[in-house]
Order: C-alpha cells, then structure tokens, then sequence
C-alpha cells in the first residue's frame, strides 16, 4: 500500500513539475505547481510529517500560490514567444541527456544512501503540530523570532516596491 | 502486505524535482515561470529535509521545512513586487528585455 501511493503521488509530482517547465503560458504553469505541492503533501504525510502537510497546502498551495495567480492575471501575461536564435541541437539532445544525468544520479545515491527497514506509514510520530510546536518554542526560539523579523521586512519591502508613485 | 519504500526513492524524486527546477530556471523566459521553478526546487530539497528527518527520527528536519516555507513565502511576496514594478516601467515580461546591467 505504502509503495502504491507513493509511486502514484511520486508520478503525480514529476508529472506535473514537468508540465511546470515546458507549458508556455504561466497561469497552466502555475496550476501544475499547484498539483506538485498537493501531492509532495501527501508524501509528507506518508513520511510522519503532519504540521508539514497540513503547512504544505496552506502556505504554499493556498498563499503563496494565490498570489503567483493574482499577479499573472493582474499583468494579464500572455505566452512566452517561440524562443528564436536558440540552436535546434539543445533541443534534441536535452530530454536525452537530462534522462542520463538522472539515471546517474539515482544510481549514486542508491549506492551512498544505506539500505534501512525503509519507509512505512506511522513508524515515525514526530511530526505532530505537538512536537513541532515544542522544538520550535524551545531550541528554535531564536531563529522563529528572527523569522518574524524578515516576514516584516518583507511585508515593507513589498509595499514599497509596489506602491503608486505619489506626485 | 505493507511493503515498506525505500528511503532512496524520496532523495531521487527530490532530486528529479530540483533538476527539472534548474532545467526551468535555465531555460524559461518569462519572469513569472523562472520564479516559479525557484519554488520548485525550494520544495523539492523541502522533501529531503523531511526524508532524512524520518530517517533519523528526528523533528528538527520539519522545523528547517518550516522555515523554508517562511522564507519562501517572504521571497515571493517581494518578488512578485518587484516583476510588478518591471511590468510596469517597462511592459515586458522577458528577461532577455531587462539586462540593463549587463554593459
């Protein structure tokens, strides 16, 4: 059962990562992102990682999403044009050796990463809104509070940059 | 039957994930796209954080998630910001229009 969702949602999330990259227009570009975040949500799930599902659909799916998707229809962003003055050879041999590096990669970290009992659902229960909650107001006090610190400045910074210019 | 997945088929999809955001970061034209394939590869090392914290059975890898998330979603907000104020001088969304810096 374990492997079954996860080769499914796995599919899911390279399918639509795909679609990401090589779709012309933004707004399909960003519904496919969408799909990526929902369904590496439920991989986190599958890994023990509640609080990070559940964060995972409301600030990434839900926010930050939201705002990709008002921005391209504020500027109404059409298609990207044919990319001219591009050599044809990047486009045959690109899939071809992306696969390559790909299968490299896998092999390399097969290798190097150690052959434990593996992943299965609910051996691992550290992830609740509890426990994450704790860490975070305890070891990780300092870095939260800094965090609230660059949220603010990121909030001004996004009000200055994309306010009306007052005569 | 529970059979259990291999801990190295997360670190390869999280890989796959990342090196289809390089390829779109590389090769995309359209501010809005590039941006996006940021997030993409910011989620996908989110999804190795989360792998080796269960791995070692430790939660300290979904705080580093977390604030991850903050900082994308603090990224993302000034971004967008600032490809509106391109928009706006400059009515273009193609990169190869703005490279004002590069002579």
């Amino acid at each position: 059962m374990d492997i079954f969702l996860f080769i499914l949602f796995a599919s899911i999330a390279v399918f639509c990562a795909v679609n990401v990259v090589v779709q012309t227009h933004p707004i399909t570009s960003a519904l496919s992102l969408v799909g990526v975040m929902g369904a590496l949500a439920v991989l986190y799930l599958l890994l023990g990682a509640e609080f990070i599902a559940a964060a995972q659909i409301v600030v990434y799916a839900g926010a930050i999403m939201v705002l990709f998707v008002f921005v391209i229809m504020l500027l109404n962003a059409g298609g990207e044009a044919k990319s001219a003055g591009r050599s044809q050879m990047v486009r045959w041999l690109g899939i071809p050796l992306f696969t390559i590096f790909i299968g490299l990669l896998s092999y390399i970290v097969q290798r190097a990463v150690p052959a434990g009992p593996g992943v299965s659902f609910g051996q691992f229960t550290g992830g609740t809104p509890r426990d994450v909650g704790r860490l975070l107001f305890t070891q990780y006090l300092l870095p939260f509070e800094a965090t609230s610190v660059l949220v603010l400045i990121a909030i001004l910074g996004a009000v200055v940059l994309a306010r009306k210019e007052i005569e | 039957m529970t059979t259990a997945v291999p801990l190295a088929w997360y670190l390869i999809l999280s890989a796959i994930l990342f090196g289809l955001g390089v390829a779109g970061f590389v090769f995309r034209r359209n501010i809005i796209t590039v941006f996006m394939s940021i997030e993409l590869m910011l989620n996908a090392v989110n999804l190795s954080f989360v792998a080796f914290s269960y791995q070692l059975r430790q939660t300290d890898g979904h705080i580093y998630t977390f604030f991850v998330m903050v900082v994308a979603a603090a990224e993302a907000a000034v971004g967008l910001a600032i490809i509106l104020t391109v928009f706006k001088n400059r009515a273009t969304l193609e990169i190869d229009e703005v490279s004002d810096l590069k002579n």
